[in-house]
């Protein structure tokens, strides 16, 4: 019992230690962001929101963060319809060609982003057909449902249909039934699903890049910033709005893909697992 | 259930006459309400991948496309040095990134799903959270960390360990692999993770009563039933990473160059996209392959090991 502690012991060790390697990288952002030397290095030399209040007169940025937005919300709302569609679809029913159909669905996920990008920029080239924040959400939606339909599922999983069957039998119309027992218990899990959806629109960037025309959105800014080093400091500032705002939002996400898995009284399954 | 699922032995004649009572059979339900999303992916991923297989077949004539069959592009993608070398570097780069994720990652998944207790959920989440944020942001960090001016130099020039900053830390391979390791990090711990999950602890007691050790029963074991998480883990950070070229780019410097970027310039500035789409191909095929040999030789030890 005791070397089991012991080993355990090490294990945690070693996790926190993991755990430091995975976040250390990502403190530096903030860190930097409120440091008055324009480069990024030690030591510091004093506090400053300079940079801070530099992004607020930037229109080029402000018209990214627009796009961004609109692009963001765009991707969550469809990408969450179509995974409504096919989780409910997956969890509900049996039917030929299961597997394949999922597996095209998810295969964004394996795939290295830049073939999915190149050939989407292909077809919509051959089609004549302009680059613009339309083609970025088309791209955003395709690698966002694989996330949504995953946290769809475990939201679904599980979900007791007798339920419904009552709601029936006492004499709900389908309509009633779903408005009054079969979208209360799915909410949580289509919340969260619009969530991590907006998540990872508001990140993603090498679709955007390739699938963009005269409009960009905000890691394109960022990476158009990158080349001029004195700009640094203000890319800082907004990488550090834009992790704050995806922490936020992740947690918020968390806590309703929780909220879905209790209500339906199902406790496995993680944002991926 | 479906009724062609219960029934798959009777003739079709049979089924037709069972439809009539049931007009929509709960399958064809299923299928007209998944169908949506499917369409959107046909249209969207499996027939532009199609394009881009049959574009490398045809030749770039200045602003058009010759559509007349050949195999030059892939010559050119297998057989020029720059892409061969380019290839090699990025398939190199991905094994190393690979086996670096899965091999530290392993033990964290084991903690989290042996000794995890209570906090699983919390732990979880802690590592999720860096991978949902921004990717361009994470290289952007480490090229802050890594630069000349940089965290670590200027930080181990403060304490006096360096007396100036050295250049061998960004702009290399290495800065590449660093970087990848640590983007891909959750990716290879949530599939180990799910997998350990499903191993069963009586397995792991019963090993241990019938005396073999912990070492022994782990590898006997735990290691053999989560092998299916292993490669499932080898194979979500090998083939993308394989195609990275944001981190290349930033931190790689000239001989951090990966295929991606090769693959970009042929869209971009050179517009040649039949070359741009051979390398795409080329470059899948070849890293597929390379993960089913992973994956067979991963195969190989575990029946080794039994």
């Amino acid at each position: 019992m005791r070397k089991g502690l012991l080993k355990a012991n090490w294990l945690k060790f070693y996790a926190l230690l993991y755990l430091g390697f995975l976040y250390l990288p990502i403190i530096f952002l903030p860190i930097f962001s409120i440091n008055s030397s324009p480069r990024p290095s030690f030591p510091l030399t004093g506090y400053t929101t300079a940079w801070y209040r530099e992004l607020i007169g930037n229109q080029a940025m402000l018209s990214a963060a627009k796009n961004s937005l609109l692009v963001g919300l765009g991707a969550a709302i469809i990408s969450t319809a179509f995974g409504i569609c096919a989780a409910r679809a997956l969890t509900r029913y049996k039917f030929r060609g299961q597997k394949p159909i999922a597996g095209l669905i998810m295969a964004p996920l394996v795939l290295p982003e830049i073939i999915v990008a190149i050939s989407m920029l292909l077809v919509i080239l051959q089609l004549g057909l302009q680059l613009s924040l339309l083609t970025i959400l088309l791209g955003h939606v395709l690698i966002c449902l694989p996330y949504s339909m995953t946290v769809l599922m475990s939201g679904f999983e599980g979900f007791d249909r007798s339920l419904e069957e009552a709601s029936a039998d006492l004499g709900e119309s389908a309509f009633g039934t779903f408005r009054r027992v079969t979208l209360p218990m799915v909410m949580p899990a289509i919340i969260a699903s619009m969530l991590v959806s907006f998540t990872i629109s508001l990140d993603e960037f090498i679709l955007a890049f390739f699938l963009s025309g005269t409009e960009t959105t905000l890691p394109i800014y960022i990476w158009g910033q990158l080349r001029f080093a004195a700009r640094l400091p203000a890319v800082l500032a907004l990488g550090t709005i834009l992790l704050v705002a995806s922490f936020i939002l992740l947690t918020l996400a968390e806590i309703f893909r929780r909220r879905a898995s209790r209500t339906i009284g199902n406790t496995s399954g993680g944002l991926i697992a | 259930m479906s009724v062609a699922a219960e029934t798959p032995a009777l003739p079709s004649r049979f089924l037709a006459q069972k439809r009539r009572f049931t007009p929509q059979s709960e399958g064809a339900k299923g299928f007209a309400l998944i169908s949506p999303t499917f369409i959107y992916a046909i249209v969207l991923l499996a027939v532009p991948v199609l394009v881009v297989i049959a574009h490398s077949f045809w030749t770039q004539n200045y602003l058009t496309i010759d559509r007349s069959f050949t195999l030059e592009n892939y010559r050119i993608a297998l057989t020029e040095p720059i892409y061969r070398d380019l290839l090699m570097r990025s398939l190199f780069i991905s094994f190393t990134v690979t086996f670096f994720t899965v091999v530290l990652a392993y033990p964290i998944a084991y903690f989290i799903s042996f000794h995890g207790g209570q906090y699983k959920g919390l732990y979880l989440f802690l590592i999720t959270i860096p991978f949902w944020t921004s990717y361009l942001l994470r290289v952007m960090s480490w090229k802050v960390i890594l630069g000349y001016q940089g965290v670590l130099n200027s930080g181990l020039m403060a304490t006096g360990i360096i007396d100036e900053p050295s250049t061998a830390l960004l702009y290399n391979s290495s800065a590449v692999i660093i970087t990848l390791t640590h983007a891909w990090a959750t990716f290879a711990i949530l599939p180990i993770y799910v997998s350990l999950e499903k191993v069963d602890r009586t397995f792991v007691e019963a090993a241990k009563d019938l005396g073999d050790g912990p070492i022994r029963s782990f590898l006997r074991v735990t290691l053999p039933l989560s092998m299916p998480g292993v490669i499932a883990a080898i194979l979500v950070v090998m083939i993308p990473t394989v195609g990275d070229f944001v981190t290349p780019r930033l931190v790689g410097g000239k001989d951090g160059v990966m295929i991606a970027n090769a693959i970009q310039a042929q869209f971009g500035k050179g517009a040649n996209w039949p070359l741009g789409a051979a390398l795409s191909v080329t470059t899948m095929a070849i890293v597929t392959m390379a993960a089913g040999l992973v994956v067979l030789a991963m195969r190989l030890v575990q029946r080794t090991i039994r």
